[in-house]
């Protein structure tokens, strides 16, 4: 039971910094971003055009962007776990299943 | 660092892709031999942290910010090739759902991120502590290195992509991604001191149900 509760901290540590720490996470450019801008290739980026459920870290319909974000952290904390768990079991050795 | 659609050529897009389907796709087949189903939802739980992780950019010199990569961190705690596999699994979850990373640049991504990031970050780490320590030091010095490798690597597909020159691109990435690497040395030695401290035998045996 006790190591049970790990994994249930460890996920809602995650769906902590997920839900609450990611609005106020900085919106300046990244590395990478940064040096597209300054460097003068950043209009190369496309999209793809793609449909996807939640572009750009906001949850599609909210309006309050604090509150679009943290959506989008807590799905994506959930189907992150949820997916690496799959993956865990499709990989694990089948004699110790 | 998430390399958007656009940056890079069809040549360097597929051959990236290439590379990183025939490494993840070794690590799986390694995996089936060695790894312990106990390790499942740690598993589980790490990917969520460094999925989460991720989003939290923090701002660096100059208005300029930088996220945790995260793969010294997993590889430091279940083994690189588990490694490969949960950042493999955030940069298909960030490309396809997020919109984070182009879909032509998922295999660049991976590559830079989910393989050479872990290696290089790994092997790094393993030179100043061979016993597997989860020192400090060490742990401090290979997630620098992982970001520097991962920056070094886009540096390259975006020169042979014909997008910039190497000699214009190259300064320019390791300028903001030896600082940015302070920040996953630091958030990397923080995490499992913590997790070192409160729950160690968590780094010992994986989390049981």
């Amino acid at each position: 039971m006790k190591k049970f509760n790990s994994v249930v901290v460890g996920l809602l540590i995650a769906l902590v910094i997920g839900v609450f720490l990611s609005p106020f996470a900085s919106s300046f450019p990244d590395g990478l971003e940064r040096v597209a801008e300054d460097k003068g290739f950043i209009e190369r980026a496309v999209e793809s055009g793609l449909p996807s459920l939640i572009p750009d870290y906001a949850f599609p319909g909210v309006e309050n962007e604090k509150l679009a974000t943290s959506l989008a952290g807590f799905i994506g904390v959930i189907i992150t776990f949820g997916a690496a768990m799959a993956i865990g079991k499709v990989v694990s050795r089948k004699e110790s299943r | 660092m998430h390399i958007p659609d656009g940056f890079l050529d069809a040549k360097t897009w597929v051959s990236t892709i290439g590379v990183s389907s025939v490494s993840v796709g070794y690590g799986i087949k390694k995996l089936k031999k060695e790894f312990d189903y106990k390790k499942i939802p740690l598993m589980g739980v790490l990917a969520a942290f460094i999925f989460a992780a991720q989003m939290i950019n923090f701002p660096v010199a100059g208005g300029t910010s930088g996220h945790l990569i995260g793969a010294l961190l997993a590889a430091a705690i279940m083994g690189p090739f588990s490694a490969m596999i949960i950042m493999s699994t955030i940069l298909i979850i960030q490309c396809f759902i997020f919109l984070d990373g182009g879909v032509t640049a998922l295999g660049a991504n991976i590559l830079n991120m989910g393989i050479i990031a872990t290696w290089g970050g790994y092997y790094i780490y393993r030179l100043l502590d061979k016993e597997n320590t989860l020192h400090p030091f060490a742990l401090f010095v290979g997630a620098w290195v992982s970001v520097v490798m991962a920056a070094l690597a886009a540096s390259i597909q975006l020169a042979v992509s014909g997008t910039i020159p190497f000699s214009v691109v190259l300064p320019a990435m390791l300028f903001w991604h030896v600082i940015i690497g302070i920040g996953e040395g630091i958030i990397t030695v923080l995490v499992i001191s913590y997790v070192k401290k409160v729950k160690p035998e968590i780094l010992e045996n994986g989390v049981e149900w």
